[in-house]
């Protein structure tokens, strides 16, 4: 509550601010409109209240400019609330490039995050202050979702789903998060802290990481090999199934002439369910993982096969483009 | 009082459960839903007592959870929903256009048994393990994970569903057909078409819940992956089909109580309401519009953007013809010959707390603003406006209205204004403050919260004592009235309809003789029979003046 105006929460990230401004506008809207209807009310209740026990009301019926204003004044005020909202809601489901990317999975009734390096934390987040940050998030069970007040965001994380959302931190501090979907005995204590360093504060967080971590594109890469991906994704474009250099972020042709992004979803589902879109020149031969992989695994395997991008590809496989070459 | 009504016609107990008079029918759900109210309402209270301490006061997190689960599936399938339709729409559909009975008359008498199995199912729910899944029963946690009794809940809403449907469809068919000669569209009462808007939404919409609901449970039960993503099921699926329901039900919710209000308006301004066919209009356009606002409940699953962007515009359109109504309301009392008499008390209480609710309905419809306000107190403070501050508010106010013609005798007017003041009061004391909760971030339904939010909770906890006061006033003088109160007589306001033009209590058959209707609504001027002066000269001038 020690924020610029008294009922608005800490500012602390980038979309805090035009949040804030649309609630302002939203509030003046209505505080007009409500002040004029009950200013409306209280004058001809006092003004017009019976004056003898048999009067009547002078009979109007209506009145068609009256309706006509009353329809065209108030369309256009909620034209202009959509559009505004719009515009903010388009950017912040957009992420901009170049984000940092970090994976959160919910579960009855915690949260694992995972920073790009593999440092792992529990209903703790740290992000640098400036930096456009990405979350990937995942839910092991039921629905949970992710919201940060002073940030002015939040998303759901449905099983099943890859959801993402991102911001872009304005302020050092200590910032509470919470689940907002309700998920089952202990929902109100699914949450934590978002802890906004200064970018050298948090490499020297980051670098700070204790022993047991992994990085996930280790684990991924091992799994790729124990998983038996590596027999059939042959990096050269020679194998049973695409090469997979280069795949991450570019357009994937389907063999029914369609193409894809290769986002986190689309790698998601590749994996648990393959025949779901096959890439053109390829038969149908992959396994499907449903229910073998663990989100976490699933999210390693992702960030390995992220990972092979920034390699030379060495044989265009069938139908795979890398990024910005269409 | 008449010699012989409804109320005496017949004795003994088989006379009630064996009846298909609307008129009884209305008084056996009049009882029905009090008593889920009432259990509604220990929950709501306990979920307050809780509240007053961030560690929580009462219970444990599963019995919270239970707590508001419970008390929004009693409020919501079991109190607001059949409220004002089943009970003063019953009594008053009939008598309104001038007809002896609904036009199945034994297939009312029917609903009313479905819903007492519905909700019998319900109570056999709550009381072997309750409920702890929410009222919206999202998946994959009501068919998976949930360790309570979610089987015979499903199984009680989808059996009361039924009943809904059965009551609409008699109310379209007795619309339709059984209109008194004269009666024709555009003299209905406005109550009428809301109860026909509502009917629309009943038949359309509530297959839909109840396939839902039992797509969750066979799921639950059996195990086949509709909406679970390990059996290839899709959790977001069941959003989709359980909002294209409950999103309407709103309006099954709030329609009801505008068209009590419009009838209450123009009774104690003594005027024909401002804009009659734009009021009655924008019933149906509501009615129709919310059938196509459903995914604005998802802005944040992870729908896509362009269907976000649709349902953000549907849903600023449907708000075009709630606003209509308020400022056709409003009009209506200009130059009117106001009273201050109960029911207009309830009437302007109304338009105050749905002009809030309706108001705040437009922050979340509003893309960028939802993403902060979404989950949190925002919304359960929104939603108690317009279900509690305008659909309880609705059907108080008709209670009061509609008394005298439905026991005969008058209630304490002073009492009862106190007690319309003292809700009006109460309401805006316990849910103002959950706006500010949920913009300051605190998310909906946590049995605990940062100590930083306890004064709001505290402020809250205290206007729904006053509240509950507010509920429990009427209640005992209401049922003092029954007995004790002064005899009424066919008309006592005086007001312009139908139901106004036979004793008080009705006979059963309402009419002795059918009327004919041979003047438009709400017309003081060109009505003699109500013994109120005209604006140029006394009671009895000639009755067909110019309009």
């Amino acid at each position: 509550m020690q924020a610029q105006l008294p009922f608005y929460p800490e500012q602390a990230s980038n979309f805090a601010p035009s949040v804030d401004s649309l609630m302002t506008f939203l509030i003046l809207v209505s505080v007009f409109f409500s002040a004029a209807i009950t200013a409306a009310i209280v004058i001809f209740f006092f003004k017009f209240h019976r004056k003898s026990k048999d009067e009547i009301g002078v009979p109007i019926h209506g009145d068609m400019r009256l309706e006509t204003a009353w329809i065209v004044v108030p369309a256009f005020l909620a034209l202009a609330m959509f559009g505004w909202g719009a515009v903010v809601y388009v950017d912040y489901r957009h992420a901009p490039q170049d984000t940092l990317d970090i994976y959160v999975i919910g579960k009855q009734w915690m949260w694992k995050i995972q920073q790009p390096n593999g440092r792992r934390e529990i209903n703790e987040l740290h992000v640098p202050v400036g930096r456009d940050v990405k979350l990937v998030l995942a839910s092991e069970d039921v629905i949970h979702d992710f919201f940060v007040p002073a940030f002015r965001v939040k998303m759901d994380v449905v099983p099943g789903h890859y959801n993402t959302m991102w911001f872009r931190p304005t302020k050092a501090g200590h910032y509470q998060f919470f689940c907002s979907q309700y998920c089952g005995t202990n929902h109100a204590v699914m949450g934590g802290w978002v802890t906004v360093m200064e970018p050298s504060d948090y490499a020297a967080w980051l670098s700070g990481s204790s022993g047991g971590d992994v990085n996930p594109v280790v684990a991924g890469e091992k799994l790729f090999a124990e998983k038996a991906c590596s027999t059939c994704h042959l990096g050269n474009g020679t194998g049973r199934a695409p090469s997979l250099n280069g795949v991450y972020g570019g357009t994937v042709r389907l063999a029914d002439g369609s193409n894809v992004t290769a986002d986190d979803a689309y790698i998601r589902e590749s994996i648990l369910a393959p025949n779901a879109k096959i890439v053109a020149g390829y038969q149908p031969l992959m396994p499907a993982f449903q229910g073998q992989l663990t989100e976490e695994e699933i999210m390693s395997l992702t960030a390995y096969i992220k990972s092979l991008q920034s390699q030379p590809v060495p044989a265009t496989g069938a139908g795979v483009t890398a990024p910005g070459k269409k | 009082m008449p010699e012989e009504h409804y109320l005496n016609a017949t004795y003994g107990i088989r006379s009630w459960l064996l009846t298909t008079d609307h008129k009884r029918i209305a008084l056996l759900y009049l009882a029905s839903v009090t008593f889920f109210f009432f259990i509604g309402g220990i929950f709501a209270t306990m979920i307050r007592i809780h509240l007053l301490t961030p560690q929580g006061y009462l219970v444990t997190p599963e019995t919270y959870n239970k707590l508001f689960t419970m008390h929004g599936v009693a409020m919501i399938f079991f109190f607001l929903i059949p409220s004002i339709p089943a009970v003063l729409g019953n009594f008053l559909v009939p008598m309104m256009i001038g007809a002896k009975d609904l036009a199945f008359p034994k297939i009312n008498l029917l609903s009313w048994y479905i819903y007492l199995v519905g909700g019998g199912f319900v109570l056999y729910s709550f009381a072997t393990g309750g409920l702890d899944t929410g009222w919206t029963f999202y998946t994959p946690l009501s068919s998976v994970y949930s360790n309570s009794a979610v089987t015979p809940a499903v199984i009680g809403i989808f059996i009361n569903g039924f009943s809904s449907i059965l009551t609409g469809l008699n109310f379209v068919v007795t619309i339709h057909t059984m209109r008194a000669p004269g009666m024709t569209w555009f003299r209905l009462p406005l109550f009428v078409w809301a109860q026909y808007a509502t009917s629309i939404i009943f038949i359309l919409g509530t297959p839909v819940i109840a396939i839902t609901l039992l797509l969750a449970g066979l799921e639950r039960m059996f195990h086949l992956g509709f909406f679970n993503p390990a059996l290839g099921g899709d959790p977001i699926l069941f959003q989709h089909l359980f909002w294209f329901y409950s999103h309407p039900a709103v309006y099954i919710m709030i329609l009801p109580a505008m068209g009590v209000i419009s009838e209450i308006i123009p009774t104690f301004t003594r005027k024909p309401i401002f804009g009659y066919a734009f009021i009655a209009g924008s019933s149906i356009a509501i009615a129709v519009i919310g059938f196509l606002v459903w995914a604005h409940h998802m802005f944040l699953t992870g729908e896509s953007t362009y269907a976000a962007l649709a349902f953000s515009l549907l849903s600023y359109l449907v708000a075009i013809p709630s606003a209509v109504k308020v400022f056709n309301w409003t009009s209506t009392l200009y130059k009117g010959s106001i009273s201050y008499d109960t029911p207009m008390l309830y009437a302007l209480g109304f338009i105050g707390l749905f002009l809030i609710g309706g108001l705040t309905g437009l922050f979340l419809a509003c893309l960028g603003l939802d993403i902060h306000i979404h989950d949190t107190y925002f919304v359960v403070a929104h939603f108690h406006y317009i279900m509690v501050g305008g659909a309880v508010m609705g059907y108080v106010g008709g209670l009061h209205f509609w008394w005298p013609k439905i026991t005969g005798k008058l209630y304490p007017e002073f009492l009862a204004r106190m007690a319309a003041v003292i809700l009006f009061v109460g309401f805006n004391l316990t849910f103002f403050p959950q706006f500010i909760l949920g913009y300051l971030g605190m998310p909906r339904r946590y049995h605990n919260y940062p100590p930083e939010f306890q004064v709001l909770n505290v402020m809250s906890t205290a206007g729904a004592s006053i509240l509950a006061l507010g509920y429990l006033l009427p209640m005992l003088y209401l049922t003092w009235s029954m007995r004790y109160g002064k005899v009424a007589g066919e008309n006592p306001w005086p007001a312009t309809g139908l139901e106004w033009r036979t004793p008080s209590p009705p006979p059963t058959e309402n009419f002795d003789v059918t009327p004919v209707v041979d003047w438009e609504p709400y017309d003081f001027k060109n009505r003699p029979d109500l013994g109120l002066a005209t604006p140029t000269g006394p009671a009895l001038s000639p009755a067909h003046g110019d309009d």
